[in-house]
This record gives structure tokens, C-alpha cells and sequence, in this order.
């Protein structure tokens, strides 16, 4: 059974249709990018995932459940995280807000206990554990935060920009928690992002919205299939090389020094790294590569480009 | 209902943190209550007899039992929901698999415990102390009085809930809040007791929630009210309570519907 669900999904708004006739379905076990620009229908079909928001038309189920009127069933297996609203009782220790949310999902003492340590470990809060919220850095808040969704070890873990305004080193973190936690629990994880880097470390499948429609549903590497952006492989050679115009599936795209680097570039559904690679070391020695993966955002960019937005 | 226990607690631990807010209101609370019982007192000694059943030590009763509930029950009203429900943080408790109603209702009794523990019988002993105080006269009365007072906030949270609610529809509730508070204030028998009231005001008031906020329990600790009557006067309490609570539902979820979560 799939643990997301909507069909010819709707939402008006007094003049605008913020999501429009959207389908899809997610698995359990999956790790889904939900990405598209501001306005483009992202959160409203979050609300409308978790009950808060009324479908103007068509079909939702989260969990198999209808999130509009199974409200405190749906709250109790999916943990959301708003980048931008708190769930944590400001003025109390955090250690607080974790009893309380333990209490309201109904967990006893000793397990709410477990669980707080176990994930205060994993996310390295301890010295956070007695501090007021209200005191705590955005980092340490929204660590706290995702914690505090996951209290309840839900089947399913939404989060809205859960990145949004970190710095580099506390995204890092953020995101190797979550690598771990889908690795142990299986956890569904359905994300909004901003941040390329989110989707390409945490998702392997992408869905684009666009105008609150379905512009784009598979792999990263097929959405950069789909607008024709391909992969480069940046080789560099031992010896001064004539141009290699005859490697299957890749095309060259230039070359410098001589021919000691060379760039080609490949379509990833046609032909992998290996076999490109495999085809010049028969030929040649290569020293080093690299690979340049195309700028998703472009390719975003690119789709909304497609279907007529400027 | 452990869960109901933990947000009770969490509400007053949270209300707790502010100690410095707690004094002020203490001593607000008590010079008020120096004021308001001498006003009183010569308003009863130049009638020379009680007035609707209050002499002397009972007025005395009704003033500092007054000034110690002020803060514990939720009077002038509270704007957290409000807010919330403007901001769209009000998302966030949907997100919890607990009536928002409930919840807050919790919270609330928190913050009228620590309020009456710690600024609320604080100020009632100095007033005690200070002047000739009527006692509740019997074990009942005190143990119909603390019922009475538990009924009190809950029916003062219950309306302010529903006020609250109204953020739903209208951009500012401001205006609605003040009338509300206006209304209340002098309509709860905060100002005057209600059964000093011309007889058109006191029927209004009668028939309005707002003595049930606190003139009854007061009644109930002053010794004014007792026997039977103490039955009906919280009856007539939990009555509002109910009627308030159930009406607190029906604009919640008529509010979810309408939800429209500003931003984002």
C-alpha cells in the first residue's frame, strides 16, 4: 500500500489554483524531493498530506487514511517539520518539549526517555538538553526540531525546508542524521527544499512542481535526462592524446594541452562512467577525472522553461 | 488524561519561569485590593447596614478573594491563539494528534495554578491579615469554593477561546477583545459585587457568563452564598462551561475549514 496517495488533487484559493489536478504516489521506504519555486503549490499539498488544509477537490490519503477527517490518526505515524514555524514550547528546557510531545503521542515514560537520548545522541544536543528553546542558535533548533518529529518513530517524515538558513557545516550535519535514521528505520521521507544539495544527498526520486501541477516525476538523473542536460567526464592523460571522438555514448566537448584533458560529455540513461571509462584506459592511460554533474536548478529552470514560464 | 496532566504541568512550569512577572502582579494585586476595600468599607459605612447581604468582614472577603483570582482566572484574556491563528502556527497543532481545544485548556490551568499559588494567595494573606477578613464558614464551603474557582477558569478560558477563534474570519480581533474585556470586567462583579448591581444590570448579569468568571466563587469563600444555594451557584457554572467548551468545538472546526495557513 502506498504511503502517500493523491489523485486529481485540488486546492483553490480565493483566485488561484494552487495545486491543480496533482497525481502521484509515494512507497514506503522511498526518499522523495518535492521541489519547484515559490508559490508553485509546495506547501499547500503538504497541508493537504497532513490534514490542515481542506482539498477543494479530489482524492488524498497519507498512511491510507484521510488526513482531513482521520486528523489525530495521520498526527500520530507522520512527523512534519516546518523549517519556519516551531513545534517546541518556547519558553520551557528542551528536554521539556520532548516529555510533552512524548506524552501527547501517548508514549510511556521510560520509551519517551529511550528514544530522546537515543536521538539527542545521534544528533549531538546533549549540552542543548536544559537550555531554554527560546535560547537555542537556528541550528541547534532546528536539529531539535526534526528530533522532536521524530519522537514518535513516525512511518512517515515530511519536512518543509528543513534547511533553510543553516550554515554549511550544520546542513552537513542535518543531512548525515538523516542518511542514518532512513538506513536504520526505514523511514518514508518526503522533502520541500531550496537546496539542491538536499535533494542530491537525501532523495532518489524528484517530483517538480510547476503552477501547482506535476512538471516532472523520476530519478535526479532523469530529470536531467529529460531537458537534455548530461553529465561531464573531465579526463586527463598521461600523454598528449588526439581527440577522442570515438568513445560510444559520449560526445567531446573540448579539449586542452594538447589533448592531455579532455571533456565529454554523456547522456547518464545511455551509458555509465565505467563504460566510458573502460573505452579510453583500453586506449590510453589516464591519469585523473572528474565528474561534473549538471546544476539542478538550471535543469528546474530549464523544465519551467518547457512548459512556458519565464 | 495523562496527557491532559502533562500540559497542565507544562503550563505551569512555563508560567513559572517569569518569577519577576509573578511579584509585580502580586504586589499590583494587593495595592489595588488597599484601594478597593477602603472604597467599599465607606461605601457600606455611609449605608450603615450590609448591602445585598455583604457586611463589613464579607466585603472584606470579596475584595481580596477578588485580587487573588484576578490572575488565575484568565479575565482580560489571553492573545496566544489569536496570534497563532494569525501567524498560521496554529498548522502546528493540527499537526498533534490532540484536540487544540483540550490542549490549550491545559495549558491554561497551568498557568491558573502557578498564578494562584504564587501571586494570587500571596496577596489574599496580606489582605487577611491587614483587615477583618470573613472566612469560608464551613468545610464545604471551602472545598465548593476551590471547585467553584477550578470552574471559574475554565469558563473564562472557554470564552476567551472562542474569541480567540474569531482570528479565523476577521484580520483584527482587537476591538471584539476590548468590548469583551469592558463587558466582563464589570458584568464578572470585579468592580462591585453583582448582587450590588440596579436590579436591570444585575439581570443582565445574571443571565450573561460572565459572574461565573468570579463573583460566584467569591460568593461561595465570602460566606454569602451557602446550604443549597451553593449547589445552584455551581450549576449555574457548569453549565457555562459546558455551553462554552461545546461552542469553542463548533468554531474550531468551522475555523479548520475555512484555514487558509498565510505564507508558505
Amino acid at each position: 500500500m502506498s504511503i502517500i496517495e493523491t489523485r486529481d488533487l485540488v486546492r483553490d484559493f480565493k483566485k488561484t489554483r494552487a495545486v491543480d489536478r496533482m497525481t502521484f504516489s509515494v512507497e514506503p521506504g522511498e526518499a522523495v524531493g518535492y521541489i519547484g519555486a515559490n508559490g508553485a503549490g509546495k506547501s499547500t499539498t503538504i497541508k493537504m498530506l497532513t490534514g490542515i488544509l481542506k482539498p477543494t477537490s479530489g482524492h488524498v490519503r497519507t498512511c491510507g487514511l484521510d488526513p482531513m477527517r482521520q486528523r489525530v490518526e495521520v498526527a500520530r505515524r507522520v512527523g512534519v517539520v516546518f523549517g519556519q514555524r516551531s513545534q517546541l514550547w518556547w519558553d520551557l528546557p528542551l528536554r521539556d518539549s520532548f516529555a510533552i510531545l512524548g506524552a501527547i503521542h501517548r508514549m510511556d515514560e521510560a520509551a519517551t526517555r529511550a528514544r530522546t537520548d537515543l536521538l539527542v545522541e545521534q544528533l549531538e544536543m546533549g549540552p542543548q538538553l536544559g537550555t531554554a528553546v527560546r535560547s537555542l542558535s537556528l541550528g541547534q533548533r532546528m536539529r531539535a526540531e526534526i528530533a522532536a518529529a521524530l519522537l514518535h518513530s513516525p512511518e512517515l517524515l515530511i519536512l518543509d525546508e528543513p534547511t533553510i538558513g543553516l550554515d554549511v557545516l550544520s546542513k552537513q550535519r542535518l543531512r548525515e542524521f538523516l542518511v542514518a535514521e532512513r538506513r536504520e528505520q526505514g523511514t518514508t521521507l518526503l522533502l520541500t527544499t531550496h537546496d539542491m544539495g538536499d535533494i542530491e544527498r537525501l532523495c532518489d526520486r524528484v517530483l517538480v512542481v510547476d503552477h501547482g501541477r506535476l512538471a516532472f516525476d523520476g530519478t535526479l538523473t532523469g530529470l536531467a535526462g529529460t531537458v537534455g542536460a548530461q553529465r561531464i567526464l573531465v579526463i586527463d592523460l598521461a600523454q598528449p592524446t588526439p581527440d577522442l571522438h570515438d568513445v560510444p555514448g559520449a560526445t567531446l566537448v573540448d579539449s586542452e594541452s594538447d589533448g592531455l584533458r579532455q571533456r565529454l560529455s554523456f547522456d547518464a540513461e545511455a551509458t555509465t562512467v565505467a563504460a566510458v571509462l573502460a573505452h579510453v584506459s583500453s586506449r590510453h592511460e589516464v591519469r585523473d577525472l572528474t565528474i561534473e554533474e549538471p546544476d539542478i536548478e538550471d535543469v528546474v529552470r530549464r523544465i519551467y522553461a518547457a512548459s512556458g514560464r519565464t | 488524561m495523562k496527557t491532559f496532566w502533562l500540559l497542565v504541568r507544562a503550563g505551569f512550569r512555563r508560567h513559572s519561569t517569569y518569577r519577576l512577572a509573578l511579584l509585580a502582579g502580586m504586589t499590583t494585586n494587593s495595592v489595588f485590593g488597599f484601594i478597593r476595600a477602603s472604597i467599599l468599607l465607606a461605601a457600606l459605612a455611609s449605608a450603615g447596614t450590609a448591602i445585598g447581604g455583604y457586611d463589613a468582614p464579607t466585603t472584606i472577603a470579596f475584595v481580596w478573594w477578588g485580587q487573588a483570582l484576578l490572575g488565575t482566572v484568565n479575565l482580560w484574556g489571553f492573545a496566544e491563539v489569536k496570534d497563532r491563528v494569525r501567524t498560521g502556527d496554529i498548522a502546528v497543532d493540527f499537526l498533534r494528534p490532540v484536540d487544540p481545544q483540550i490542549a490549550y485548556l491545559a495549558g491554561d490551568l497551568g498557568r491558573a495554578g502557578i498564578n494562584l499559588v504564587g501571586r494570587g494567595v500571596p496577596a489574599l494573606l496580606l489582605g487577611a491579615l491587614l483587615f477583618d477578613m470573613a472566612w469560608p464558614p464551613s468545610a464545604v464551603s471551602w472545598v465548593a469554593g476551590a471547585v467553584s474557582i477550578l470552574l471559574a477558569v475554565v469558563v473564562a478560558f472557554s470564552g476567551n477561546f472562542v474569541i480567540n477563534l474569531l482570528a479565523f474570519w476577521l484580520v483584527e480581533i482587537r476591538g471584539i477583545t476590548l468590548l469583551w474585556m469592558i463587558t466582563g470586567g464589570l458584568l464578572c462583579g470585579l468592580y462591585l459585587p453583582v448582587p450590588w448591581f440596579p436590579d436591570w444590570l444585575r439581570t443582565i448579569a445574571n443571565w450573561s457568563p460572565f459572574p461565573s468568571m468570579l463573583q460566584n466563587p467569591i460568593d461561595i469563600l465570602a460566606g454569602r452564598v451557602v446550604g443549597d444555594d451553593i449547589a445552584s451557584a455551581v450549576g449555574v457554572q457548569v453549565f457555562w462551561a459546558v455551553a462554552l467548551l461545546a461552542l469553542g468545538q463548533v468554531v474550531l472546526r468551522a475555523g479548520r475549514r475555512r484555514l487558509e495557513v498565510q505564507g508558505g
